[in-house]
């Protein structure tokens, strides 16, 4: 692959912590190889910004291989920048030319608070999990793994669903904030699944309940997570999640 | 399912493992009941827009509105229909009142606008445009229900006789109402607004309801374009039939 | 050094030992609190089978939340000895050819234990939706890896770590929702405390606050994973660190075999000074693609230009019997040999090629003789193969072609080794408990099942044997005895010391001032270990490191420049203090590869070598495990523990 440098005009969003207002700023950086990370690009910046004496940019980020989903940059108006079904860290810099200006943003969503710069909590998260992402088995109960055949499309499926790294890109690009693709997958993936079946009601209840706790919005089915996930989770997730959802209601005593 | 309408909303404070059940309360204020409703109601909708495109396109008969006058009339004179209409009434406003509530609800979630916005290519505009287009197509309501609804229940319409008996003549009151050039246009816009609002509105509906399988939703959403085009052109052309003066 | 291995025939030392442990009663262990350090595979299978058993548990990372612990991006498999397809595997295959691979410098009683306990690892998965790969029958399907006879790997796709590693954090946060774990993300451990000489607690530090914070525990876990980013440039996490081992070392705990680390074959290369990290290409591309360089040293044609007999398959020349698939540690050095020997390919010529044409073409026949098609088409039989290729390692192709912008299925990949893996960490015994009462390594952070290698889908099995099945065991031999310790308060003198410590090395860093900035300390460090005690190492060269490093010591503590302050979010800081432990590692690592004059494994000393080039151990001077002791500044002291082979016979590994 040929690379070649080039010159850019960074704008980038600063906010010192989560009470400050924050406003963009903007930075130049040259002889940007094309084969760069995003990231490494930052990186280069960050030193010189140390070697004049000013705050780097802070921003989340760890494995640099796709899949910890730790980086969550919003470039140029879409989560993880222009490449499809990628992450922040492996978008690489010949997406790029000489002379582009690039606006980088936080993750927005009122349930994701910025804590500095480019940093955003997430452990929202963490909490929809804690309220029903799991299969309830203590260490040593387990049977056989055989002893229970899966339908390979199945497996499969749930699979698929389960390949979500949990970055909230979904969240940060539905114009509703909706965190349903990341809960509808977790509910596909384990309702899939002949072990996941005796919780299945409760948990797409206490999920989604716990997802509105959280102040994320509605699902309007756009279609906008789907586009920017960078694991291509399908929103048909979000289907089955509504017909559990439903089923669970009608079958519920209460 | 209980109806637990007087109960506080408490479902949030309880420990996180413990099973909320579903009431009647969340299927209205639940984010995936809110849609589930907007949904179910949209569905219904949508059915009656089917009735009432079939019995409108009567006035292309040719027969000087005839069988268009007596078909609104059975709609009007029997009591099935009369029962259906209040229902039609109810979910038009659960379907408004639960859309801008929705509209409004997910505009606060995001706290900072984004600077560029992801736009078109996630996701179509009009898929982001509901409240936008439902907000239309009410407008635009209240002026159909004006021009036709109104005076054919309460204020009265122009009147005339077949075979002895007397019927509303709503094909005059169209031909008088779509003189207009101003108001075929406001129509057909409104007809336009639908179009985009059932293009999103009507696959929507089935995967709030829960289809999931690949195959029906391929083919939920071609029947879906398919609806979303042919019932406002079908809606749109009667205005502008009779402003060109295409019936008699 | 006494690693309290239990007595008796190796077979039967576990299922004894949990025989006649210790138990703690369920009343008791609520009042027993637990502190793990790290969320990968080991603490978070640890935090939620401790949990569930009743301990109070508090969980530490350094990141946004437990899911990211780089235990994620383990790619091939899980090995475990369940024998589902027949073909001959059994606890105790499993458990020799993790000996031999990882060449008779591990302890057989660990191993034949983590061999024992494989088949309960995929059973506790599979229970938890673990989504494995599957046959169209529904059951398990396995492949091959890593050159072993039998197919023992369970897998998910290229992305078995994640979905181990998502059981473990739903399990974990399981616990969580019951009350059971506290959890403590984007917080890092920075000191041990230590009280009449156990383990009671820790310091941690709020990575977003910067506020020091005190934790009593009954005992500490280190889950805190291996410290390959001391070469700067590996295949670990950005965040991966020492910090919370060598705190501990510092505290007290013996470091073993610090300088056994694993070079994995096959990652992308190096494509300028901007890099940040490496990334890993699974080693199950071994199984199909072949690996080549020309023949002619310096040779810049494109390799679809080079003609078939100007190719070098030197993996299959020098060892006829696995070719391709040798071990790891053997694949890497002759990468580095060709390429040392000028016949590197790319641009920067540190690369080999790693090929699929033939492998396109033989699965393209393969699917024209299925269509009982015999008169198809080279391009047409290519396609198909290509298909087929697609299949199974379409996202290991997507992901290359992301990084270096050139189609694989085109061109043949370039590929380089890399720092993966540390075999090395605290020295544990049996029990997992390191030198310091009541504090435990467990998972890559300790040293002790892969010897001086480890085995390619071995690191998931040991990271959960040790979180879901042994720690819930040998931690209650020890708790038993501490039901009567009421918990210490934290304003107790020792945590006062400790906190004061920490805060005072906090502003020392802040303080200095100086003109280097973190990242370029690192670098610098990164290059001295990578060319003197990388894959290849000698006398000279590692005296040479030694004194480097300790130049580089002095520069760090006199020039650093941190930018921000210590009350925020400052990774800049967290980083320099990280930097600062690696430094420190750096040395003990070229000293123990000093002391070491054998090669073995992943440790090759250019001094120890047969005729041929290939490793040469000295199984009489050096059958033991190095443990060092912290003495202060530069100074160590080894204790060895020697290793006691009774059922295996140690032999040369050969792979010709």
């Amino acid at each position: 692959m040929e690379h070649y440098n080039m010159n850019l005009t960074l704008k980038v969003w600063r906010q010192k912590n989560q009470s400050d207002r924050g406003q963009f700023e903007t930075y130049k950086v040259s002889n940007i190889s094309s084969e760069m990370s995003f990231l490494e690009m930052f990186d280069v910046l960050n030193e010189e910004l140390i070697q004049e004496g000013k705050d780097p940019i802070a921003f989340d980020h760890d494995c640099r291989e796709g899949i910890c989903g730790m980086c969550s940059m919003y470039i140029d108006g879409k989560p993880h920048g222009p490449w499809q079904e990628n992450t922040t860290c492996q978008l690489h810099m010949r997406a790029f030319k000489d002379g582009d200006t690039i606006t980088v943003e936080p993750w927005r969503a009122n349930a994701f608070p910025v804590l500095k710069d480019l940093v955003t909590d997430r452990t929202a998260f963490d909490r929809i999990i804690q309220a029903g992402g799991f299969i309830s088995v203590n260490t040593g109960n387990a049977v056989d793994a055989n002893a229970l055949p899966i339908e390979k499309a199945k497996a499969d499926d749930a699979f698929a669903a389960a390949a979500c790294i949990g970055c909230g890109a979904c969240v940060a690009a539905c114009k509703n904030s909706s965190a349903l693709l990341f809960v509808g997958a977790k509910v596909a993936h384990l309702g899939l699944l002949p072990q996941g079946e005796p919780e299945r009601k409760e948990r797409v209840l206490n999920m989604v309940a716990q997802m509105d706790k959280e102040g994320f919005g509605a699902c309007t089915s756009t279609g906008a997570c789907e586009a920017t996930c960078p694991k291509g989770i399908s929103i048909s997730n979000i289907n089955r999640l509504n017909k559990e959802y439903l089923v669970a209601s009608l079958v519920s005593e209460k | 399912m209980r109806l637990l309408a007087f109960v506080p909303y408490f479902c949030s404070d309880f420990l996180t493992h413990n099973l909320v059940s579903m009431t009647w309360k969340q299927v209205f204020t639940s984010s995936v009941g809110r849609k589930l409703t907007m949904g179910l109601t949209g569905i219904f909708l949508i059915l009656f827009l089917v009735v009432h495109a079939g019995l409108n396109a009567c006035i292309w008969a040719n027969d000087g509105g005839v069988m268009f006058n007596k078909a609104a009339h059975f709609m009007g004179a029997t009591i099935v229909i009369r029962i259906l209409e209040i229902g039609l009434f109810v979910f038009i406003f659960i379907h408004i009142i639960q859309g801008l509530i929705l509209e409004a609800s997910n505009r606060s979630k995001r706290g900072t606008p984004y600077a560029v916005n992801y736009g078109n290519r996630g996701s179509k505009w009009y898929s982001r445009s509901m409240g936008l287009l439902g907000t239309l197509v009410l407008l635009f309501l209240i002026l159909h229900w004006i021009h036709f609804w109104i005076p054919s229940r309460f204020t009265g319409t122009p009147e005339v006789t077949y075979d002895n008996k007397t019927y509303h003549d709503l094909f005059t009151l169209m031909k008088e109402i779509f003189a207009e050039l101003w108001v075929v246009i406001v129509y057909v816009l409104g007809c336009i607004s639908l179009g985009y609002h059932l293009a999103h509105g009507f696959q929507s509906a089935f995967r709030s309801l829960g289809v999931h399988n690949k195959k029906y939703n391929n083919m939920l959403t071609s029947l879906g374009y398919g609806f979303a085009v042919i019932v406002p052109l079908a809606f749109a052309m009667m205005p502008v039939s009779m402003y060109l003066g295409w019936v008699s | 050094m006494d690693a309290r291995i239990p007595a008796g025939p190796l077979d039967d030392k576990w299922t004894d030992y949990k025989g006649h442990c210790k138990l703690v009663n369920p009343a008791n262990k609520r009042k027993l609190e637990v502190i793990i350090i790290g969320t990968g595979l080991a603490g978070a299978s640890a935090a939620a089978s401790l949990g569930e058993l009743g301990y109070k548990v508090k969980a530490f990372c350094f990141q946004d939340s437990p899911r990211r612990a780089h235990s994620i991006a383990a790619q091939g498999g899980i090995n475990a000895a369940k024998n589902y397809q027949n073909d001959g595997d059994s606890v105790f295959r499993l458990f020799y050819d993790t000996i031999k691979g990882g060449d008779y410098r591990a302890r057989e009683a660990n191993v034949h234990r983590l061999a024992e306990v494989s088949a309960n690892i995929i059973d506790q998965c599979v229970a938890q939706g673990v989504p494995f790969a599957r046959e169209y029958g529904g059951l398990l399907s396995n492949r091959s890896f890593g050159g072993t006879q039998v197919q023992r790997t369970f897998y998910a796709a290229g992305q078995t770590g994640q979905q181990l590693l998502i059981g473990a954090y739903q399990a974990l946060e399981r616990q969580v929702a019951l009350g059971n774990v506290k959890m403590y993300s984007r917080h890092e451990m920075l000191e041990v405390v230590i009280i009449d000489g156990k383990t009671r607690g820790i310091i941690a530090r709020n990575l977003v606050t910067g506020e020091l914070e005190r934790h009593f525990g009954h005992a500490v876990l280190l889950c805190s994973g291996g410290y390959g980013n001391v070469f700067y440039l590996s295949t670990n996490a950005m965040g991966s660190n020492v910090t919370a081992a060598w705190k501990a070392h510092k505290a007290g705990a013996y470091f073993g075999n610090p300088c056994f680390t694993q070079i994995h074959p096959t990652c992308i290369p190096v494509s300028g000074d901007h890099q940040s990290k490496l990334t890993l290409m699974s080693e199950s591309l071994r199984n199909d693609g072949r690996i080549w360089v020309p023949k002619k040293q310096g040779d810049n044609r494109r390799p679809n230009e080079i003609p078939e007999e100007e190719r070098d398959y030197y993996l299959e020349r020098r060892y006829p019997a696995f070719g391709n698939l040798v071990p790891r540690d053997v694949a890497s050095r002759a990468a580095k040999e060709r390429c040392d020997a000028g016949y590197g390919v790319g641009s920067s010529k540190q690369a080999v090629y790693l090929d699929y044409a033939a492998a396109i073409e033989r699965y393209g026949k393969i699917e024209a003789g299925k269509q009982g098609n015999d008169n198809v088409g080279k391009d047409e039989i290519i396609k198909m193969g290509k298909e087929v290729v697609k299949e199974k390692y379409g996202n290991l192709f997507d992901m290359y072609e992301k990084i270096t912008g050139e189609n694989p299925y085109e061109v043949p990949m370039r590929i380089y080794p890399a720092v993966h893996y540390t075999m090395g960490g605290l020295w544990v015994d049996y029990e997992l408990m390191t030198t310091v009462p009541g504090l435990y390594a467990l998972g890559e952070a300790n040293f002790s099942d892969h010897g001086a290698n480890r085995l390619g889908a071995s690191a998931l099995m040991q990271g959960l044997a040790d979180g879901y099945f042994v720690i819930p065991y040998t931690i209650g031999n020890y708790l038993a005895d501490e039901i009567r310790t009421a918990p210490i308060p934290t304003s107790h003198p020792a945590f006062e010391a400790a906190e004061k410590s920490v805060s005072d090395r906090l502003n020392t860093l802040m303080n200095i001032k100086g003109k280097q900035t973190v990242e370029s300390l690192h670098k610098r460090l990164g290059k001295i270990m990578w060319d003197k005690c990388g894959m290849a190492r000698n006398k000279q060269g590692l005296e040479e490191a030694i004194k480097e490093i300790q130049q580089l010591k002095k520069e760090f503590w006199s020039d650093v420049k941190i930018p921000g302050g210590i009350n925020e979010l400052n990774p800049e800081l967290d980083k320099a203090g990280r930097v600062a432990d690696f430094i420190e590692l750096g040395e003990l690592m070229c000293k123990d590869a000093l002391e070491r004059e054998e090669s073995c494994g992943g440790h090759f000393r250019e001094e120890s070598q047969s005729e041929d080039g290939e490793a040469l151990r000295h199984d009489d001077r050096f059958m033991y495990v190095a443990a060092w002791e912290y003495k202060g500044d530069h100074n160590w002291q080894l204790h060895k523990e020697e290793l006691v082979y009774d059922v295996v016979k140690p032999s040369t590994r050969s792979y010709k």
